[in-house]
């Protein structure tokens, strides 16, 4: 999966037809645009895979390359031009739209590794997943706890009562979750640097250090969803 | 130049317009009237006394008919494109569409006008084709590109029946932008500065919110969000149903059973609204039916208070649109204000306390025209895409998708795929297999919007994945790749990886045009046939001269003619015998500009017919005639009362 870019094998330009290395979005002869190269996300901004991200550089070049590949640019251009633009740019835009995200960036990078995570941060947003069986340890008392709390604050809702002692304990528990929350994204990031600059070994460790750390983060994540809903309805 | 010009066009619910960049500077294309603003209006002229087709007009003149052929008028039409009959039903009590009885549930809605029926892209088409017009009568050569505005908010089927409609009247739509961003290009075009705007865009029909960042003429959209129902109109109807009720309360006259007459008093609304928003008070003063008068004051405290529910409405799309792109109030530097309702003063005031502008000495920014400032970024865009100017080469504009894309889940759940806030175009690639042994199809629901059940989202389209080869159950792998290109506009296409087929995809949208009905629906050919341009224009010229002559003609029968004064009247024979003298000509410049001329000198006198319409059918007389065919309910909006300030 890694290294794409050594792998790449030459293709012949559509337009002047010298060959050219695949992971690239304009022939290096001609200036050309090319349909979209089969590299990641990463190698669309001509990075190796890492987690250290300048979002400064990242944005420049965002722009630099939105500049150049965007369907404006090709409105009176030739049908296949004008197709490889769209295409283009839409991978332009999902690759930065994920690596300007730090959790989004780590999560398709361990995919990229191969390590199997739950499908995306919120799991909100994936057919209703909410992974039940993966309660972490150290907050076994505390779930337990909650949603017997949410439960009881759902049917006196559904009553049409306010209980404001059990309203303000789900306000503290959701502040306590909002904390974990962000420790585990201090953790995550104190990965980051191991993974990037780290041996084979080290890297293996960091990447299975947050593949726990994004469960726990999801899990978190579907708490602080369930007791914002309820706190709402 | 080779390849023609590419316009900016506004399709608004209640005006249209239609720039171009002219040097560095975007500027609007007067209509035939000379004026800016085409009210969106379509009349259906009589049927020719030969029999044949009758022919279609748009804009002032349609507007007109409205008094006399209410049947044969259409406006608002905005407000149905891309949706299906079910979703329509509460526009249907507001407004006085006249549905085609045989439509079923699923199709493209047909509106009766007159004895034929169209479809809301064929309304629109001939909206645009009249801007077309306008623009080549203007520029003396065809136009056949242009850039169209839509809400922000507006979803994939109202996007692709705006360009079907575009299609039709012989346009290639390049581009659809949306109308919020389209005011940001406008502003942003004469300052290249770095900063954070929010442009707030409050029109007759629809609301809308987007936060961008300008850095080196780069304008990336962080977020948008707003209400399509959501305007003026809301305004209106709250003064309106006042009214009604004192009406009815203190001179026992019940006006809601009188359309023509609820015509007549909104339009006395709409006049007080844009009152209120120089004057401290207002008066209704209205002669009713029993003769009794019904006079009222509403100081602008009133009126405030009595609107401020309305405006809140806008405050939560605000705040999320500022939770979305991630910022506080105080990080947007500028607030631009679009669409005629801003420039109500406590709109004004919501927006200086959303974005704590007063607080950090700032104003919101209002120099350019709120009524144009859409079409004239629409030209700006045009004028981008055409890729043959200075002044725009290094603009480039960052759009996102308003709404989420999602596919039905089991149990009935969205799977969300491309969130809301995305930069377009943006893909999503899903894999789907089978439940079955030897399954060969697929069905797939996409829908948008933020609900958690499908059911209370948009259905955008049913597709059905067809042709798999016969494998056990879960053994297909089939790639479906969906994009939404820069118009905002759904693609998919779909293959089978493990036989390498690609897998046969039928997409059924939930609401909207075939290709095949779209090419039918085409407006008349005559448009396409460029190389007669010249003869064209003279044909056109010679048309609005003989429609003209044929309405001076009747004048002196009209119960307004004896209220001009001789010297107007002779004006208007002297403009009409030149007219007649010159129409025979080959110059259509000449011809237009006689009929101008005439059309100017019957000014006072049309004001005065449509005056006359008015108060009669204020005060009941030909109610049951002109009042009927309108809508039955009172808060049809009045399409004749332009968002012009004195």
């Amino acid at each position: 999966m890694l290294n794409v870019i050594d792998s790449a094998v030459p293709v012949a330009c559509w337009s002047c037809s010298i060959g050219h290395n695949d992971i690239t979005l304009f022939c290096p002869h001609c200036s050309k645009i090319q349909p979209p190269p089969g590299g990641d996300y990463f190698s669309v901004f001509g990075l190796k895979p890492r987690l250290n991200l300048d979002l400064g550089v990242l944005e420049h070049e965002f722009h630099r390359l939105s500049r150049k590949l965007h369907p404006d640019r090709f409105a009176r251009a030739q049908e296949n031009e004008k197709e490889w633009s769209l295409a283009d740019t839409a991978l332009l835009n999902d690759a930065y739209r994920t690596l300007k995200d730090p959790l989004r960036r780590t999560e398709y990078l361990l995919k990229l590794e191969g390590a199997e995570i739950g499908e995306e941060h919120s799991g909100k947003d994936r057919k209703g997943q909410k992974d039940p069986s993966r309660v972490p340890a150290d907050l076994l008392e505390e779930v337990f706890e909650l949603n017997m709390q949410l439960e009881e604050m759902r049917a006196a809702r559904k009553m049409g009562e306010g209980d404001a002692a059990l309203e303000a304990d789900l306000c503290k528990a959701k502040a306590k979750f909002d904390c974990l929350m962000a420790a585990v994204d201090i953790d995550l990031r104190g990965q980051w640097n191991a993974w990037d600059e780290g041996e084979a070994t080290a890297r293996q460790a960091a990447q299975e250090k947050m593949v726990a750390l994004l469960d726990r983060r999801r899990y978190l994540s579907n708490l602080v969803r369930d007791v914002t809903e309820t706190l709402g309805a | 130049m080779a390849e023609g010009r590419v316009v900016g066009i506004d399709l608004g619910t209640t005006n249209s317009l239609v720039a171009y960049m002219e040097g560095d500077a975007p500027v609007v294309i007067p209509g035939v009237d000379g004026s800016n603003l085409v009210p969106s209006v379509v009349a259906l002229d009589p049927i020719p006394a030969g029999g044949g087709r009758p022919t279609v007009t748009v804009g002032n003149s349609a507007r007109k008919a409205l008094i006399q052929t209410p049947e044969r008028v259409i406006y608002s039409i905005k407000r149905l494109m891309g949706r299906g009959v079910e979703e329509i039903q509460s526009e249907l009590k507001l407004f006085p569409f006249r549905l085609s009885d045989d439509v079923e549930a699923g199709e493209v809605p047909r509106i009766q006008l007159g004895e034929l029926r169209f479809t809301p892209p064929e309304i629109s088409a001939y909206i645009l084709r009249q801007l077309k017009r306008n623009a080549e009568r203007f520029f003396g050569s065809p136009v056949t590109q242009a850039v169209i505005t839509v809400p922000a908010y507006f979803n994939d089927a109202q996007r692709q029946a705006t360009k079907d409609a575009g299609r039709m009247a012989g346009l290639d739509v390049l581009r659809l932008v949306n109308e919020p961003t389209a005011a940001a290009l406008a502003y942003g075009l004469d300052r290249a500065k770095a900063g954070t705007i929010a442009v707030y865009d409050l029109g007759g029909g629809t609301f809308d919110i987007s936060i961008l960042k300008l850095r080196d003429g780069i304008f990336e959209v962080q977020s948008t969000n707003g209400d399509t129902h959501l305007g003026g109109d809301d305004i209106d109807n709250l003064l309106l149903t006042i009214a009604l009720d004192e009406i009815h309360a203190e001179h026992g006259v019940d006006l809601r059973r009188h359309p023509g007459a609820v015509q007549a008093l909104r339009k006395a609304a709409i006049e007080a609204k844009i009152q209120l928003s120089t004057e401290a008070v207002t008066h209704f003063d209205i002669e009713l039916p029993n003769g009794d008068r019904y006079q009222r004051e509403i100081p602008r405290a009133v009126f405030e208070q009595l609107i401020e529910p309305v405006l809140e409405r806008t405050a939560s799309p605000c705040k999320q649109a500022l939770a979305d792109a991630g910022i506080t109030p105080e990080q947007i530097d500028e607030v631009v204000l679009v669409g005629g309702s801003t420039r109500i003063p406590a709109v004004r005031q919501l927006v200086d306390d959303l974005f704590h502008l007063a607080a950090r000495g700032k104003t919101p920014q209002i120099k350019l025209n709120p009524d144009e400032v859409v079409a004239l970024g629409a030209a700006v865009q045009a004028d981008i895409l055409a890729g043959a100017s200075k002044s725009t080469e290094e603009l480039l504009l960052l759009d996102v998708t308003p709404l989420s894309l999602g596919i039905e889940a089991l149990g009935g759940t969205v799977a969300r795929i491309i969130q809301r806030n995305s930069t377009i175009p943006a893909s999503a690639t899903e894999h789907f297999t089978t439940g079955v042994d030897g399954q060969k199809n697929v069905a797939i629901h996409v829908v948008q919007g933020e609900r958690e059940l499908a059911a209370d989202c948009r259905s955008l389209a049913r597709f059905d994945l067809k042709g798999i080869p016969p494998m056990s159950a879960g053994l297909p792998r089939i790639e479906v790749r969906f994009l939404i290109d820069a118009d905002g506009i759904l693609k998919v296409t779909a293959r089978e990886q493990r036989s390498g087929l690609a897998s046969q995809i039928e997409v059924k949208p939930t609401y909207g045009l075939t290709d095949e009905q779209v090419e039918s629906m085409i407006l008349d050919s005559f448009d396409h046939a460029e190389e007669d341009f010249a003869k064209r224009l003279l044909i056109e010229a010679r048309n609005e001269a003989e429609t003209i002559l044929a309405a001076v003609e009747r004048a002196p029968e009209s119960a307004a003619w004896p209220m001009l004064s001789g010297g107007e009247q002779a004006a208007i024979q002297v403009a009409s015998a030149h007219l007649k003298a010159v129409k025979g000509g080959e110059d259509s410049a000449v011809v237009r500009a006689a009929t101008l001329a005439l059309d100017q000198a019957t000014r006072r006198f049309a004001e005065l017919m449509m005056e006359a319409a008015v108060s009669t059918a204020l005060r009941g007389k030909t109610m049951d005639s002109a009042g009927e065919e309108m809508g039955e309910e009172l808060t049809a909006p009045h399409p004749m009362a332009a968002a012009e300030f004195k």
